[in-house]
């Protein structure tokens, strides 16, 4: 499992980065969806979203999942790409697949890599 | 006990198994005071006594075959369905078969359904196709929700054209009444101008689809190219509602630019069985297939690298993605859209292409003599395809009435729908009518205009 | 490794098979004279196989050798009830009365489809306890989604118009959440408890004046009737809701018990599991919905009914009646009338001892198979269970043998595999409904089988994992289905 030292994380399985300000899904979340074939990213350059609200629907070949907004800010980029290469969630979840690109944000209720990977331990079990 | 195969001394052995003594011991957990309640129902039926019966009840209708002659269509037609269609039906091994979740052992089912998905593609002019709705005015009211979907619930707007089938427009209704949507242009007293160019003003930024028919309920046929391009330039999504026997001969939705393409398959190969089970099929473009509702079959390999058919994209659908999914079905039409299939395999182009052309110069065979007749005159002046509109000297119940006497199904009463057409009848004339058919028809009609 | 084979073809699709110029069917040359074919909108080309009557006969009959289907063998989907599908059925729904009858016509001419359609509502009207019945839902979902759109129509026809909570089970089909995200209300899960009845405590604290109503399905997906049936609805009616009952699972109850009975507002029935019309590869299904006597006015428009009362010498005239605060249309035409004619045939074979008989036996199928797996499979929620139960397909001494494994090895013994995967909440489900029709000795082999596969779990896994081995395709790639998506055996042009 890889569970990078330099981002927090959120109970729903999504990643953060606070010098970037992208989010996405981590590779705990990938590899429970296993085969990702669609992603539709569900908010716009501009919007306002909420920490907990819904930024993404995810669709593999077994299960369907639905991405949070792991701070509450503002959406400055969203990955174009994403849609045409769903598959990139599963082989690059914390580069290339990036969901979205946020600014201004108060990570204080993230969790570190520390207490990500004991959480993702006790749910493997 | 005729379909259940246990032996008194089987069935003692299986409770013995379980430990319990009797039957009744497996219902304790059932609240006393309403457990094996009586049932007033009549005393069971032998095979022969119910085949009896039921022969007793099919003998109180007047059938289309032997009895009355048909010109009524209005969203069902009767056509000739070939003797192998429900040959291939009547096998086990589609018809008794659950929804193909094991492809291993459903190859049958997904391969005639993938091919059903390919020629309703062909049909319609159109990327993709689902496999089945319930019927025509489902799989429209399923474009709405898939048009919902698409633009995330932001576009609150529908444009419903007047000229679509009044039960499907019933229909669209029931299903969004609670979703929040408005819906515009569904006039039954307006013009009904047989240019829809009327509907563009109606269409705007927050239009998440317009519906149209083809040919609209009236059998009236008209390129919407200018008008799917209207739609598009808003930002809508259009919705054409085809007859699928029309498009053996008329330029396809698909050309026409149309998003998706709905309608009732039942012309294709399926009785009328009084109103169901029919098919409805759906079409559209692959760029919103993960918004499209119903299941889908895809090709792939097995494990012996043999080709196969898959159910896929499933997490779309209600089992997987539950209160998210675009819609809640589940049941479709999969033996009829096998009933479908086969009848376009069986006809191909020049069959299809036969039968169009036949409904077509029946129908305007039977028109133009209708339009000799004193008292009698085309309700509209448009290219029509094998329905058309009659204004009739007398209140269309009365004319029906006559006919009936004489033996013919007459045509659908406009009035009941669209105040504006009063006196005014819908007629379908299909290769099953004969020239002698239309012209006994249109001597009675001639009658009842005298009396 | 399968990357670098070529793939072969089992059976050629229609198109594979086309052969410009032939065709399966010809029609007589046009009797009238020809019309004047309208220019410019005439299609440009028809692209559709062409065959010949024999090669479209060969084609479907091949592809119809690989279906395993209910006259095959067993068929224990559980919550599916593929129980035999009598053969009268498909011999009455195609008299030429009921098969041959347009839906639009005057009802003086279709008087038989009319007094059938209308003693089949009297019949499920007496066999579930309610007051009135619809027969125009297509299917067990569409019957759902009328049922949520009268509960939502029930409480706004009374100014109560907060109400936006659907409450539904951890362990419901998934339409249940979706048919009431169509009517726009949000879905509130309630868990089920250790025993595998509904929570209580969670239904009474989720339970307040925004509440629509609960959708139970009982027997639940467990297969369990629940213990608190009646404490459960009572909790929902005194908080305003009202009570859906999914009827999948009605086999175990016909002359048992009547949802009506026992406070059920409303359910839907599935005329393709229950009443035995066949489940047609995925279709039709046909789900009427049973209300009682408050919701009646609700119902959509038209149900059946008397429309001139018979005297001495008349019979009564039989006829379309719209209820009075009808939600409206839910479907073009009449129903699934096809399937009436089978269903009817079905119950009127039955009679009131029959029914019950069916229900007995359903539940005695259900029990055996459970009693002989115990010990070989573990089976949460081990009580009486109805007409299914659900097992784990896990063991500790297999580890990487899944649920998935067990049901493609059982095709290997000539059975097809229960549902799997559901309900969610049991891991590695397999859920087993046999029905009523098969016998002791049927049973006898698929518990065999089913212990044969728990023994080569732990001897032999390969034996699962590489499993089907004897049926004529194996595994699917379902990555490449849904990566590749070919969807069509040809690729139209793109208009653009």
């Amino acid at each position: 499992m890889n569970i990078p030292a330099n981002l927090k994380y959120t109970k729903t399985d999504e990643w953060f980065d606070p010098s970037t300000g992208k989010a996405g899904l981590t590779d705990y979340a990938q590899s429970q969806l296993s085969d990702i074939v669609f992603v539709e990213i569900v908010v716009a350059v501009g919007d306002a979203v909420k920490s907990g609200k819904p930024i993404a629907s995810v669709e593999s070949v077994k299960a369907a999942a639905e991405s949070y907004a792991p701070v509450t800010a503002k959406v400055a980029a969203i990955n174009e790409g994403l849609a045409d290469n769903p598959e990139i969630l599963n082989s690059d979840p914390y580069g290339k697949g990036w969901m979205i690109e946020i600014e201004g944000a108060d990570v204080s209720g993230l969790m570190d890599a520390g207490a990500y990977t004991k959480y993702c331990e006790e749910r493997s079990h | 006990m005729t379909f259940i195969p246990h032996a008194p001394k089987e069935r003692d052995a299986m409770l013995k198994t379980i430990g319990v003594k009797s039957l009744e011991d497996l219902f304790k957990d059932i609240p006393e005071k309403h457990r094996f309640p009586n049932l007033h129902l009549p005393k069971a039926l032998t095979e022969m006594e119910a085949a009896a019966e039921l022969g007793e009840l099919a003998l109180g209708n007047e059938n289309i075959r032997t009895d009355l002659v048909c010109f009524l269509g209005a969203g069902a037609y009767n056509h000739y369905i070939p003797a192998a269609v429900d040959h291939i039906l009547r096998r086990s091994e589609f018809s008794t078969a659950y929804t193909p979740y094991q492809p291993e052992i459903s190859q049958g089912t997904l391969q005639a359904t993938f091919e059903y998905q390919s020629l309703i593609a062909a049909l319609t002019g159109m990327e993709v196709s689902n496999a089945s709705h319930y019927d025509g005015a489902t799989a429209v009211a399923e474009a709405v929700n898939m048009a919902f979907a698409q633009f995330r619930g932001k576009r609150t707007k529908v444009v419903l054209s007047p000229a679509v089938n009044p039960q499907y427009r019933a229909v669209v209704r029931t299903y969004t009444q609670d979703m929040g949507l408005s819906i515009e242009g569904d006039d039954p007293s307006a013009k009904l101008a047989p240019d829809p160019q009327t509907l563009i003003p109606l269409i705007n930024d927050n239009t998440a689809l317009v519906i149209l028919q083809y040919p609209d309920f009236f059998g009236r046929i008209y390129d919407f190219t200018a008008l799917v391009e209207a739609a598009h330039s808003q930002g809508a999504l259009v919705c054409i509602a085809a007859n699928p026997i029309a498009l053996g001969l008329l330029k396809t939705p698909g050309e026409m630019g149309a998003d998706i393409v709905a309608g009732e398959g039942q012309p294709l190969g399926i009785p009328l069985s009084y109103g169901g089970p029919y098919l409805g099929f759906f079409a559209t473009r692959k760029k919103y297939i993960h918004k499209m509702a119903g299941r889908l079959v895809g090709e792939t390999v097995d494990n012996r690298s043999q080709r196969a058919y898959v159910l896929t994209l499933t997490a779309r659908e209600q089992h997987i993605k539950r209160e998210r999914a675009t819609s809640n079905i589940c049941s479709n039409q999969g033996l009829m859209a096998l009933a479908a299939a086969i009848y376009l395999a069986l006809l191909g182009p020049q069959g299809l292409r036969q039968v169009a052309e036949l409904c077509y110069h029946k129908a305007h065979y039977a028109a133009e003599k209708i339009a000799e007749v004193p008292g009698y005159s085309p309700g509209f002046a448009t290219p029509f395809f094998h329905e058309f509109t009659i204004h009739c000297p007398k209140p269309v119940a009365e004319i029906n009435a006559h006919l009936l006497e004489h033996g013919f199904l007459g045509g659908y009463d406009l009035g009941q729908d669209y105040p504006g057409l009063k006196d005014q009848m819908l007629l379908a004339v299909t290769e099953m009518n004969t020239k002698e058919e239309i012209d006994a028809l249109v001597d009675v009609l001639a009658e009842v205009a005298h009396d | 490794m399968t990357e670098n084979l070529a793939v072969s073809i089992v059976e050629p699709t229609i198109y594979d098979l086309s052969s410009p110029g032939r065709t399966g069917v010809t029609f007589p040359a046009p009797d009238v004279p020809k019309a004047e074919l309208p220019q410019g909108l005439l299609r440009s080309d028809l692209p559709l196989p062409e065959l010949g009557e024999v090669d479209v006969v060969r084609h479907y009959t091949n592809l119809s050798t690989f279906n395993y289907n209910v006259d095959n063998g067993l068929y224990p989907l559980g919550s599916c009830t593929m129980k035999y599908n009598p053969k009268i059925n498909e011999d009455t729904a195609r008299l030429p009365g009921f098969a041959f009858a347009h839906p639009l016509q005057p009802v003086e001419t279709v008087q038989g489809n009319l007094v059938l359609m209308y003693q089949l509502q009297e019949w499920l009207k007496e066999i579930s306890g309610f007051a009135a019945v619809t027969l125009q839902p297509a299917a067990g979902a569409h019957g759902e989604l009328t049922g949520v759109l009268i509960m939502h129509a029930y409480h706004n026809s009374r100014g109560d118009i907060k109400r936006k909570k659907m409450l539904i089970p951890d362990s419901a089909h998934g339409t249940n959440p979706a048919s009431s995200s169509m009517s726009g209300l949000e879905v509130v899960q309630i868990p089920s408890d250790g025993r595998g009845n509904l929570d209580l405590a969670a239904l009474k604290a989720a339970c307040d004046e925004t509440v629509v109503g609960l959708m139970l399905t009982n027997p639940n997906t467990l297969g369990l009737f629940d213990e608190h049936l009646e404490e459960a609805i009572q909790i929902v009616h005194t908080c305003g809701g009202l009570v859906y009952g999914d009827g999948a699972n009605l086999n175990a109850l016909l002359g048992i018990i009547r949802p009506g009975d026992m406070g059920f507002d409303l359910m839907h029935f599935n005329l393709h599991k229950t009443f035995s019309t066949p489940h047609g590869g995925g279709g039709p299904g046909s789900g009427p919905v049973g209300v009682s006597e408050k919701l009646a006015d609700f119902l959509p428009s038209p149900i059946i009914g008397i429309v001139e009362e018979g005297q001495d010498d008349r019979l009564p005239l039989y006829g379309f009646l719209s209820p009075a605060k009808s939600i409206g249309r839910i479907k073009s035409f009449n129903g699934h009338f096809g399937m009436f004619v089978r269903a009817y045939t079905y119950i009127a074979m039955h009679g009131a001892e029959g029914l019950r008989e069916i229900a007995e036996y359903a539940v005695l199928n259900a029990n055996y198979i459970k009693a002989r797996l115990n010990g070989k499979y573990a089976i949460p929620y081990d009580r009486t269970c109805m007409h299914e139960f659900v097992v784990e397909g896990q063991w500790a001494a297999a580890p990487g043998v899944r649920a998935l494994d067990i049901a493609k090895r059982l095709m290997d013994y000539e059975f097809h595999p229960p549902t799997n995967y559901f309900p969610l909440i049991v891991h590695e489900a397999l859920m087993i409904e046999p029905t009523e029709t098969e016998n002791k000795a049927t049973l006898d082999a698929f518990a065999d089988a089913l212990i044969k596969i728990a023994e080569e779990a732990k001897t032999q896994p390969e034996l699962l994992k590489e499993a089907p081995h004897k049926t004529p395709f194996g595994r699917m790639d379902e990555v490449k289905a849904a990566r590749d998506l070919v969807l069509c055996c040809w690729l139209p042009e793109v208009n653009e």
